[in-house]
């Protein structure tokens, strides 16, 4: 009982407190959360969420694929070499310092305006964290740990990425909320469907009601997809310390 | 020494590997010219810009809307924080308030922030705080908690007030995660600064960029970007020298500099 209390008591008071700012203030831009509600069923159950929601969905986890494999192809051979390293990284922290949103006009002139577009700036956003920490996770794995993996005839491959694996972790789960934000910038900018646009479109329309039901899907989307990264994380890492404690 | 200065040189021929790359493939026709020039055209372009008081006045824009609404978020954050840690069973209670709210993407607030404010800075603000303010709030509230239990109750024991643990105790034990909240929001609130600007056209470098684009204007798009990029940098390192500066007392960082 009391740890209902401790996990809804809150929210609740704070819908509440929404709802009755709601009623008395009688704000155009803040409807009340019935009516939120009842806009998130119509808008969002139905064909809505195959034609905007699964898509962007799919991109983001395209991109979200390709930049892994990509950021860590390449951080494993430039972690391992120290003149690589050297050479590299002053590139590599340029291109991770750009913004990644300001990708997004790029990409346009070189590729249109089409799906690749989108999943090119979710990948061209995606890849620095999870390169960059590949490339410190492995420059950090331990030397007689590497000594006694070749004793033992393990393989290599297996030391490398098992060794820089809470790293690598770390960069996916920084890349995950940039791949959020560009999916959601990408489809404003350019697009007919996905969840930015649709979202962009209520306001235009003054659809108050729906525009913040998206808002609530996009929140539920991020906290969904950070939950469930820190399940597959604690899978992943269930060997290390910092799983452990 | 010498170790630092061949890295350097190292760094230099990656960059000059770049820039040459840069320059070739426009250069040698793999990619169109009009969609991606030559690295000289770009930096040329730049130094054009840097020239221009316009410029200057959508950087100072830019850093403003950031400034500002890293500040408003620090110091709201390490505000909630704090009471969050002083209440009992506060800390319990809004923690699955806390954990939802964190993870929504600031830019799902776009439609919001174009709605409330339109094309000024409060949607610069809007969005700048929103994303800030959670990274600081985590890393105080970790901080908080760390603080050590014996040092607590030998506080108590010496009869220190509540003021008195708080800035002798908990201050500088959580100032170390305080500073790593810093860091991490200097660069999330960067990040969003642009986007406001580039998706609601706020006043900035962002709008700088969108205009440029739509008006066909490539090499300018590139230049500004590759401005962002280098404040980006100056961003991260004027926040890295800060925290070494704030926390020169702390075993992580007087390590590192012997």
């Amino acid at each position: 009982m009391r740890g209902i209390v401790r996990v809804f008591g809150l929210p609740v008071l704070l819908v509440l407190a929404w709802w009755a700012y709601s009623a008395v203030a009688d704000n155009f831009y803040v409807p009340d959360p019935l009516r939120v509600a009842q806009a998130f069923a119509d808008t969002w159950f139905g064909q809505r969420l195959l034609d905007d929601a699964l898509p962007s969905v799919g991109r983001l986890a395209a991109g979200y694929v390709v930049a892994t494999v990509i950021g860590v192809g390449l951080g494993v051979p430039i972690g391992l070499s120290t003149r690589l390293r050297a050479t590299a990284e002053p590139v590599l922290e340029f291109f991770r310092a750009i913004p990644p949103p300001v990708l997004v006009p790029l990409i346009m002139l070189l590729v249109g305006i089409d799906d690749t577009m989108k999943v090119l700036v979710i990948v061209s956003g995606c890849v620095w964290p999870i390169l960059l920490n590949t490339v410190e996770g492995v420059r950090a794995l331990d030397e007689v740990l590497a000594d006694t993996c070749r004793m033992y005839g393990i393989s290599r491959w297996h030391l490398i990425l098992r060794g820089a694996s809470p790293q690598i972790m770390a960069g996916l789960r920084q890349s995950l909320s940039v791949g959020i934000i560009l999916m959601v910038i990408s489809e404003m900018f350019a697009s007919s469907s996905g969840l930015g646009f649709t979202i962009v479109l209520f306001q235009r329309g003054f659809q108050i009601a729906e525009m913040w039901s998206g808002i609530l899907l996009l929140g539920l989307l991020g906290f969904a997809l950070s939950t469930a990264f820190r399940w597959l994380e604690r899978r992943i890492l269930f060997w290390h310390w910092s799983n452990r404690a | 020494m010498s170790r630092t200065i061949s890295g350097a040189a190292y760094g230099a021929a990656g960059l000059a590997a770049l820039l040459a790359v840069l320059e070739a493939v426009p250069r040698l026709g793999l990619v169109d010219a009009r969609f991606l020039p030559p690295a000289s055209e770009i930096l040329a372009e730049l130094g054009g810009l840097l020239a221009t008081p316009e410029l200057w006045i959508a950087l100072a824009e830019t850093l403003r809307g950031w400034a500002l609404g890293l500040g408003v978020a620090f110091v709201a954050a390490v505000a909630v924080g704090v009471v969050i840690d002083l209440i009992p069973g506060l800390r319990a209670a809004s923690n699955s308030t806390i954990e939802f709210l964190r993870p929504i993407p600031s830019v799902a607030l776009i439609p919001l922030a174009t709605l409330l404010f339109g094309a000024s800075l409060g949607s610069t603000l809007l969005l700048v705080v929103y994303a800030a303010f959670w990274q600081v709030l985590i890393q105080v509230l970790y901080g908080v908690a760390d603080v050590d239990t014996v040092a607590r109750d030998t506080a108590r024991s010496y009869g220190l007030g509540r003021w008195s643990v708080i800035r002798h105790l908990v201050w500088p034990t959580a100032l170390p995660y305080i500073m790593t909240g810093l860091r991490l929001a200097a660069a999330v609130a960067f990040i969003l600064a642009i986007t406001a600007e580039l998706v609601i056209g706020s006043p900035g470098l962002g709008l700088e960029i969108q205009t440029a684009q739509s008006g066909g204007a490539v090499p300018t798009v590139y230049a500004l970007v590759v401005l962002t990029g280098l404040i980006g940098i100056a961003v991260n390192a004027g926040v890295r020298m800060l925290e070494r500066r704030v926390l020169a007392w702390h075993p992580s960082v007087r390590g590192a500099t012997r």
